[in-house]
């Protein structure tokens, strides 16, 4: 049961951490006045900058100097990119390359 | 406040679609996960509600039996900067959302943003209820999955090794598109580059925090280049 005690207050912690992430912005800047054009100018553009971030940071484990070189990774997003721009089709290439993906890192790598 | 309509729940269902797909998908990996940590459904729709974020979720799986719970939280704060960005890009599209707008901030995870930030969904659609609804939707499937993998974790054995790769993915269909669709190419490399290179330099830990001032700092510093091809127009 203590155990359980420590799950729940590390649920509670992290959960007040994002929640913090996704509000406090707001009450700084989303009283009702204007926000400033700078901070708008940010949020045209830096949606353009997050998903390549976001990216990286979904690789951020793959290895790069030992075997086998992020080549699952390398190949999936070929797989992901060559159908995507073949059917611009969300599902599709996300369920190709993931099964793709799984199937070399159980079977190939 | 419009009544919701038929057509607003299509347009909405339509949107988040692929991102049901793929919540339903990860959500029953992170069931499975805290099954097999011994932590059954219940654990994994708690966890849902509270942290509301799945890469927070899969990193806790880890930290919910022992460690300090600092650490868990600074943790959290870290791999959530992100949001920040989120939140403050959606105050323009969200100053009119009234009492929808705790929940909508709340709610605001990845992919819903990735939806909800490019456009206010399809002509003739009330904006707010699709709002509600994609974010809804959103957050309903990742419960729903990760209800189901803690339940199916006790039924089925299948190896999910590599299964988050489904993130990878969608986040690289949004990319492909936004660089389809804009002129200016400098934010996409922008953050693919700045990224890359502070992960190589600070480490797999702390390397967002790095990658954000910079992308910031070039961002402010490159505005008179970027702007005119930054995007769509507020008002």
């Amino acid at each position: 049961m203590t155990d359980h005690m420590h799950a729940m207050i590390v649920i509670a912690v992290m959960g007040l951490a994002v929640l913090a992430t996704r509000i406090v912005p707001v009450l700084i800047f989303g009283r009702g006045e204007k926000v400033p054009e700078f901070i708008l100018y940010l949020g045209r553009v830096v949606p353009y900058t997050a998903m390549g971030l976001l990216i990286v940071y979904c690789l951020r484990d793959m290895p790069v100097l030992d075997a086998p070189h992020g080549l699952p990774e390398i190949i999936s997003l070929t797989v992901v990119t060559v159908t995507y721009l073949w059917k611009r089709n969300t599902i599709l290439s996300v369920v190709a390359g993931t099964a793709l993906y799984m199937f070399l890192v159980q079977s190939i790598f | 406040m419009r009544k919701i309509t038929g057509k607003d729940i299509r347009a909405a269902f339509r949107t988040s679609s692929p991102i049901i797909v793929t919540f339903l998908v990860l959500g029953i990996g992170y069931g499975i996960l805290m099954e097999k940590h011994g932590y059954g459904p219940m654990w994994s729709l708690l966890s849902g509600i509270i942290i509301l974020s799945g890469t927070a979720q899969f990193v806790s799986v880890t930290m919910l039996s022992s460690g300090s719970v600092l650490m868990a939280g600074l943790t959290a704060l870290m791999i959530s900067a992100r949001h920040i960005f989120f939140s403050i890009s959606m105050i323009g599209r969200y100053s009119s959302e009234g009492r929808r707008k705790g929940y909508l901030y709340y709610a605001l995870c990845d992919e819903t943003y990735a939806m909800l930030s490019k456009d206010d969904g399809p002509e003739g659609v009330n904006v707010s209820n699709y709002r509600l609804l994609v974010t809804l939707f959103d957050q309903s499937a990742w419960l729903t999955g990760s209800f189901l993998g803690g339940w199916i974790g006790t039924l089925l054995t299948f190896d999910s090794t590599g299964i988050d790769f489904a993130m990878t993915a969608l986040f690289t269909t949004v990319f492909i598109q936004q660089w389809i669709d804009n002129k200016c190419h400098l934010p996409a490399v922008l953050g693919v580059t700045a990224t890359l290179a502070c992960r190589v330099i600070f480490g797999r830990d702390i390397f967002l925090i790095p990658a954000m001032i910079i992308i910031i700092a070039v961002l402010t510093a490159a505005r008179g280049k970027i702007e005119p091809a930054g995007g769509e127009s507020h008002d």
